[in-house]
């Protein structure tokens, strides 16, 4: 007769199970293939136009603008975050699984490493790609040693900071969809929702005139915040640093998180 | 014997019209409560950041103005304070500062001048350019020549013919009037020859080549002129305008410039009652920029000047600085339409997640009926909705401005009627776009996003600047995003060097309004079709 198991090997093992079960969903569902491809193509597509209309001028920064398609890929990957939550919802299916799986913070949280590593595994092969684009296309655009630009490369510290700092914006903004698709339930509610909260806070920020508002709209928008990351020509003047920046998001994403979940563990499904 | 009478349903036969069909959609929108206070939150997003933007403009700060976010240099120096608007007589903001070198004319009479060069170096001060360099078009619309003023306040009426440094000989009066003349630039080799006429109200500009063979450029009425105007050589040149943009922040640098034009056989006819000149700059030229100055040896007059005489365009990198245009105001129609996106994507998409579609083709079995009839209702809705929400959005503004005491840069009433309808018929036939692509993908989140990426996305890329200028202009010609340029406020002048992008708060788009919203209307029409199609080809 085997023991008993104790209590943390009870809670290990739901873990293991819970996440074993949601990765089955995940991995089962045709859109999430798509999607994740969806994602990578957008950005390297946008990243790649970007670059190619580039022209050499002051202050321009290779970096960023060699990841410019994160702003419009982040958009495919907030879809796939809000699906793994809200299809449930829509299909009657959250019933089943919250009967089999009734730790509903676990059942989150194990939401939440799944989407994020998705959003990783995305993120790297987009971002890789885009750089690699700005690497071969940005000479070519006059950004040579002679205008005093270095090739892109992951050699290069601030580079390499924007790169992994824009594969972890990705897996951010997936948790801060994830979080807000559980707190709406609905996947177009959410997915307007989650949206508007990214891309609002630039557009308004370009309008208003006050140079103090404009700075502070910059400083807590999710997305002006989180991109700061990928600075890498006069981070000084920025409002916040880098890191700074992306922790604005990684508060974003936690308070949508911790909403989504009080909302999961005290509403009805 | 039993006889059977058959079971008549007392209830009369429904119509199947159209006009039933869109009855019932109609009712199938009201009684959502959700879709509706989603209409309610897309007006009260949209005139609330209406709001903020108008209280957040009411105090510019001259503190912040150097230490700007991403590095941007919005400002010039002389932003600092909100210079105050100058207004022309046509009532919209205009520049008017050149170097005037003039003498009342008391009654009717012309000028007339031979003009023999014109340059415009930059400032030795700035050591970006020298004298001599040729590149074209810097500032090609420097300016000399000889002007008709209706007195020596700025903003007044005038009339002028002057060469440019790079549009030939043109005529130009009231700040927006431009008409060109003889072509190509002015050397010692090629002389032009301007003259002004004036016979009461009318001033007549002509030109020619050879000071023999005359060609009237045109005739302008200078409504209320007094008896007595001013009239002389002037030299003006705007400032050289560098802008550069990347990833949402941008650098616009500003170069003041100098024209300096050299004129000879200056003659008067008429009621000249003052026997020498006098020269002074008019305006307070652009920041920091030399007042200028004129020479007078034999015959010989060298004149020059700093400054622009014409309309004023807003946007940071402009001469109508700190002074938005209602326009601005509407930026918050991107959260408000989104909200919107959101429910006509609903109005399809619930249908299918709910099984309703079978019961509504059962119904109504002409499957393009019911997707027109869903289109018009969802597309009347927005519409109201857009509408309401610019309403709200310009009055509450208006109505804050004035209160703040902060001076919007005004704009004729048309355009804010415009403005207006234009944000309503924006809201609705995205609308039905977004209907359609329901219809294709069937899916809410798959909807939602793909009429985001599609709508707001490249509107987004292209007004925060985040692609270069060159990509968010064709992105704002191609994607349904061009109907955005509905919202533009002022003109863009052919005869103004300005920063005429979208991006950098300058809202400018590089299509007309309503051309804008052609496209938008072609993509909507094609994705309606291509959604008729699929709805009739595939099981529901």
């Amino acid at each position: 007769m085997s023991p008993a198991p104790s209590g943390s090997e009870r809670s290990h093992r739901a873990w293991a199970e819970t996440l074993h079960a949601e990765w089955t969903k995940l991995r089962t569902l045709a859109s999430t293939g798509w999607l994740m491809a969806g994602a990578v193509a957008l950005t390297v597509t946008v990243s790649a136009a970007a670059v190619a209309a580039a022209a050499v001028a002051p202050g321009l920064d290779p970096a960023k603008l060699s990841l410019t398609g994160i702003q419009a890929g982040q958009a495919v990957v907030a879809i796939l975050a809000v699906l793994a939550i809200s299809n449930e919802y829509s299909t009657g299916m959250i019933r089943v699984t919250l009967a089999a799986m009734p730790r509903r913070h676990t059942l989150l949280a194990a939401k939440a490493a799944l989407v994020g590593g998705l959003a990783l595994a995305a993120g790297a092969v987009a971002v890789l790609a885009s750089v690699l684009a700005g690497r071969l296309i940005l000479p070519g655009r006059g950004f040579t040693l002679a205008n005093g630009y270095q090739l892109l490369s992951l050699g290069n510290g601030p580079d390499l900071r924007a790169a992994c700092g824009s594969v972890l914006y990705l897996a951010l903004i997936a948790l801060l969809s994830l979080g807000v698709a559980t707190a709406v339930r609905d996947s177009a509610v959410a997915t307007g929702t989650v949206l508007a909260l990214l891309y609002l806070f630039p557009i308004v920020a370009a309008v208003v005139s006050n140079q103090h508002w404009q700075r502070h709209l910059e400083q807590i928008g999710p997305m002006t915040a989180g991109l700061y990351i990928q600075a890498t020509v006069g981070v000084r003047a920025l409002p916040l640093t880098p890191w700074q920046g992306l922790g604005v998001l990684a508060l974003w994403a936690a308070g949508a998180l911790i909403l989504g979940g009080l909302v999961l563990r005290f509403r009805d499904a | 014997m039993t006889t059977f009478t058959r079971y008549r349903s007392p209830v009369q036969d429904g119509r199947d019209g159209f006009p039933q069909l869109l009855h019932a959609e109609w009712t199938k929108f009201r009684t959502v409560r959700g879709w509706i206070i989603g209409m309610i939150v897309a007006i009260l997003v949209t005139a609330g950041i209406g709001v903020f933007l108008v209280a957040a403009s009411g105090n510019v700060s001259c503190a912040n103005e150097s230490s700007t976010g991403s590095g941007q240099v919005r400002h010039g120096a002389a932003a600092c304070g909100e210079p105050a608007l100058l207004l022309g007589p046509g009532g919209e903001p205009v520049t008017d500062s050149f170097y005037f070198v003039r003498q009342p004319l008391a009654g009717n009479g012309s000028i007339t001048v031979r003009v023999t060069s014109l340059t415009d170096p930059l400032p030795s001060a700035n050591g970006s350019r020298q004298e001599g360099d040729s590149q074209p078009g810097l500032v090609s619309w420097s300016k000399a020549g000889i002007i008709i003023k209706q007195d020596l306040m700025q903003g007044s009426a005038y009339a002028a013919m002057m060469v440019t440094a790079g549009n030939g000989v043109r005529m130009q009066w009231n700040y927006t009037g431009d008409r060109p003349g003889l072509s190509g630039a002015v050397a010692a080799a090629s002389p032009r020859w301007l003259r002004l006429t004036r016979d009461g109200d009318t001033i007549t500009g002509y030109d020619s080549a050879d000071g023999a063979h005359w060609t009237q450029v045109g005739a302008v009425q200078l409504a209320g002129l007094p008896s007595a105007v001013q009239a002389g050589l002037f030299a003006t040149s705007p400032q050289f305008i560098e802008m550069s943009t990347s990833f949402g922040s941008g650098t616009i640098s500003h170069s003041n410039t100098e024209a300096t034009a050299v004129f000879d056989h200056v003659s008067r006819s008429g009621a000249w009652p003052a026997s020498t000149w006098t020269g002074g700059a008019e305006g307070t030229a652009p920041g920091g920029a030399a007042p200028g100055g004129y020479h007078q040896a034999g015959g010989q007059f060298t004149v020059t000047g700093s400054g622009d005489i014409a309309p004023a365009i807003p946007g940071p990198g402009n001469s109508g600085v700190g002074h938005q245009p209602i326009g601005f105001f509407l930026a918050g129609t991107v959260a408000g339409l989104i909200a919107v996106l959101v429910v006509a994507t609903m109005f399809m998409t619930a249908e299918y997640r709910r099984g309703l579609i079978r019961t509504t083709l059962a119904v109504s079995p002409r499957r393009g009926r019911v997707l027109a009839a869903k289109a018009i209702v969802i597309g009347a809705a927005a519409f109201v909705t857009g509408l309401a929400a610019a309403a709200c959005t310009v009055i509450v503004a208006t109505e804050m401005a004035h209160v703040h005491g902060y001076s919007m840069f005004p704009v004729p009433w048309p355009t804010e009627l415009r403005l207006i309808a234009g944000t309503a018929a924006l809201v609705a036939v995205a609308a039905a776009f977004t209907l359609a692509v329901g219809t294709m993908v069937r899916r809410s989140a798959a909807a939602v996003m793909t009429a985001i990426v599609t709508i707001v996305v490249p509107f987004f890329l292209a007004f925060t600047a985040a692609v270069p200028a060159f990509a968010g202009e064709w992105l704002l010609r191609i994607t349904p995003a061009a109907a955005f340029a509905l919202q533009q406020s002022t003109p863009q002048y052919p005869q103004v060097q300005a920063s005429y992008t979208p991006g950098l708060g300058d809202g400018f788009f590089p299509l007309a309004p309503w051309a804008g919203f052609a496209v938008l209307c072609g993509w909507a029409a094609l994705a309606l079709a291509a959604a008729a199609c699929l709805l009739r080809r595939r099981d529901a």
